[in-house]
């Protein structure tokens, strides 16, 4: 399980996280929603390491990991995709995915022998059979898709193993249809895959059709949470950010 | 952008490519290797011109350099300015220790390879945390830094007289080094031994962390890379190959000299790396045998060096973007059918 405690983190006079604390159950599928600037990136930064907590704990099966680096949270079992795709550019889907998981087995080092190993094929292979990018293979990273590169960067985390994925907007920049086609295999991923995962996602239909559970930040603080139920009826959440946003954009 | 294997027609032979590459490379490798070095040591006799053993000599030295710098620039994207530290290390370093101690050159040999990976690591720990601009700058630092050395204390480097009085080289296992001829073989078997040691860093596992680094450092991290890590282990591996190369010049002047150590050899390997392409393994060698044959050519005919080299330089990096090397690899991957791979 994945505890939030209290977690706070301030730039300058702006608290961008401020004291959150939240319980994301094993196997669990949770939404974080929330207007621009609501601190949902942020969020997911420091869960991740790339920024470092001013206080509070984020405890992974009771181990605190706040104040770690990346790569020690990533071997901790937290891994991540980014908003705007980050891959090895030069790099084919393959070489990408055997790489990754050569880092996985802590082989990245490894020197006397060549790549790829074999020990890394199975993994490297389920992984890109599992996103749809088998048959690209021996593309270039930069030559793939938009939607493609997305799917590397969700492969990149996924090939490690992670107990909990972390998915910042990975719908992001696609076109209506392409859209439902990603949150699809993200909730195909998450029943497939049993773990814990959280995304990061604007649009409201997509949101309310597939997460279960809805995390709403605002200001840096958790506004509201509970089902799409619970969250569509909730008065401070229709305030906020569906009463404005929401009315005009969907129907 | 890296290395000869990214054919666009592999679309074609889908996942077979990677089982067969994976078995045969090395071997194939180890066999061009080997070919090299036959045809390499056969030269003697072919040819008693003691100028193209020479042109070889140098090229070992300046090719093991070139192709350690691309190990860090080509591979790795670190753009250390400062690289020619460790051949001029390699050079005082391996006199010194032949002329104070007079130990058995093998010895001296793993010695200065030893204190240069000891100094590397010390350098490479202050500098490779350090951002693109900054990397290159401190390493230009400590570069000056160690030239300084060099010239100041006089009474143990010879300051900028250099060292002097020749290296004296013990024969050991019949080789004798005051020979020219085994002189030659031994610089073409460093040579080919290490550009098939380099090979296997960039073909290994780790050559792969390396390339990942140089894409995107920041998503390596995010997969549980030790980018730091990672970045110190190859600067340390790249000096030791500076310092063979700056050994084998050692040997072949017979000494060392204040300009080995100057920013003016890293910046001659920034060069060679630029006439050869940094996108290929052999880039580097392709672009040592230019610059040595154009070095020769033009210091015969004209005494304007400097303006010829400059020229050449700007039409390489305005003119063609690219290295020689790069040409070739496109050419093939064209002949070969299908467009360019890589976007």
């Amino acid at each position: 399980m994945l505890e939030i405690r209290g977690l706070s983190k301030s730039f300058g006079g702006v608290k961008a996280t401020n004291d959150v604390t939240f319980d994301f159950a094993d196997g669990s599928l949770t939404a974080v929603i929330g207007p621009n600037g609501a601190g949902k990136s942020t969020f997911f930064n420091l869960i991740t390491g790339a920024l470092r907590p001013d206080s509070g704990q984020i405890l992974l099966d009771g181990v605190d990991l706040a104040g770690r680096s990346p790569p020690e949270i990533v071997r901790c079992g937290i891994g991540r995709a980014f908003q705007v795709a980050s891959i090895f550019p030069t790099l084919t889907v393959q070489e990408t995915m055997l790489a990754a998981v050569c880092a996985d087995q802590r082989r990245a080092f490894v020197l006397h022998r060549r790549f790829p190993l074999a020990e890394t094929r199975d993994r490297a292979e389920q992984v890109m059979e599992l996103l749809g990018l088998a048959d690209k293979r021996n593309r270039t990273a930069a030559t793939l898709s938009h939607g493609d590169q997305k799917l590397l960067d969700i492969a990149l985390a996924l090939v490690l193993d992670p107990k909990v994925l972390l998915l910042d907007e990975p719908t992001a920049g696609m076109g209506p249809e392409e859209r439902w086609r990603m949150i699809g295999k993200v909730r195909e991923l998450w029943e497939m895959q049993k773990i814990t995962v959280v995304f990061i996602e604007h649009d409201m239909d997509i949101v309310f059709k597939i997460a279960p559970m809805i995390v709403v930040l605002c200001y840096g603080r958790i506004l509201a949470t509970g089902t799409p139920d619970a969250i569509r009826n909730d008065s401070a959440v229709i305030e906020a950010y569906l009463g404005t946003e929401h009315a005009g954009a969907a129907a | 952008m890296t290395e000869v294997q990214a054919e666009p027609a592999a679309e074609a032979l889908r996942a077979p490519r990677v089982e067969t590459k994976s078995l045969l490379s090395p071997y194939r490798d180890v066999l061009i290797a080997l070919t090299v070095f036959a045809i390499l040591a056969a030269l003697p006799a072919l040819s008693s011109s003691k100028a193209l053993l020479d042109f070889v000599i140098r090229c070992a030295a300046m090719g093991l350099f070139a192709t350690s710098l691309n190990l860090l620039v080509g591979y790795t994207g670190m753009i250390s300015f400062g690289h020619g530290m460790f051949f001029g290390l390699g050079a005082y370093g391996f006199g010194l220790i032949m002329q104070r101690t007079g130990m058995p050159v093998p010895l001296a040999f793993a010695a200065t390879l030893a204190t240069t990976a000891v100094v590397a690591t010390i350098i490479g720990s202050i500098c490779v945390r350090l951002k693109e601009i900054y990397f290159a700058f401190v390493t230009l630092a400590f570069q000056m830094l160690i030239h300084s050395t060099i010239l100041s204390w006089s009474s143990f480097t010879g300051g900028d007289q250099g060292l002097r009085g020749g290296i004296p080289r013990p024969v050991f296992l019949g080789i004798d080094l005051s020979n020219h001829v085994h002189l030659y073989i031994v610089s073409s078997a460093l040579l080919v031994i290490g550009l098939l040691a380099m090979r296997q860093i960039a073909q290994s596992p780790f050559g792969y962390t390396l390339r990942m680094i140089r894409d995107n450092a920041m998503r390596a991290r995010f997969i549980g890379i030790d980018v730091w890590r990672a970045k110190l282990t190859i600067f340390v591996l790249a000096a030791l190959f500076a310092c063979t190369g700056g050994m084998v010049m050692a040997l072949f002047v017979s000494g060392a000299y204040p300009e080995f150590a100057y920013w003016t050899i890293s910046g001659e390997g920034i060069f060679i790396n630029m006439l050869g392409g940094v996108t290929t393994f052999l880039g580097p060698i392709v672009g040592t045998v230019l610059l040595l044959l154009l070095n020769d050519t033009v210091t015969r005919l004209t005494e304007y060096y400097g303006i010829v080299l400059g020229i050449v330089i700007l039409f390489f990096a305005i003119g063609l973007k690219k290295g020689l090397m790069d040409f070739v690899v496109e050419w093939v991957a064209q002949r070969r059918g299908g467009a360019g791979g890589r976007g």
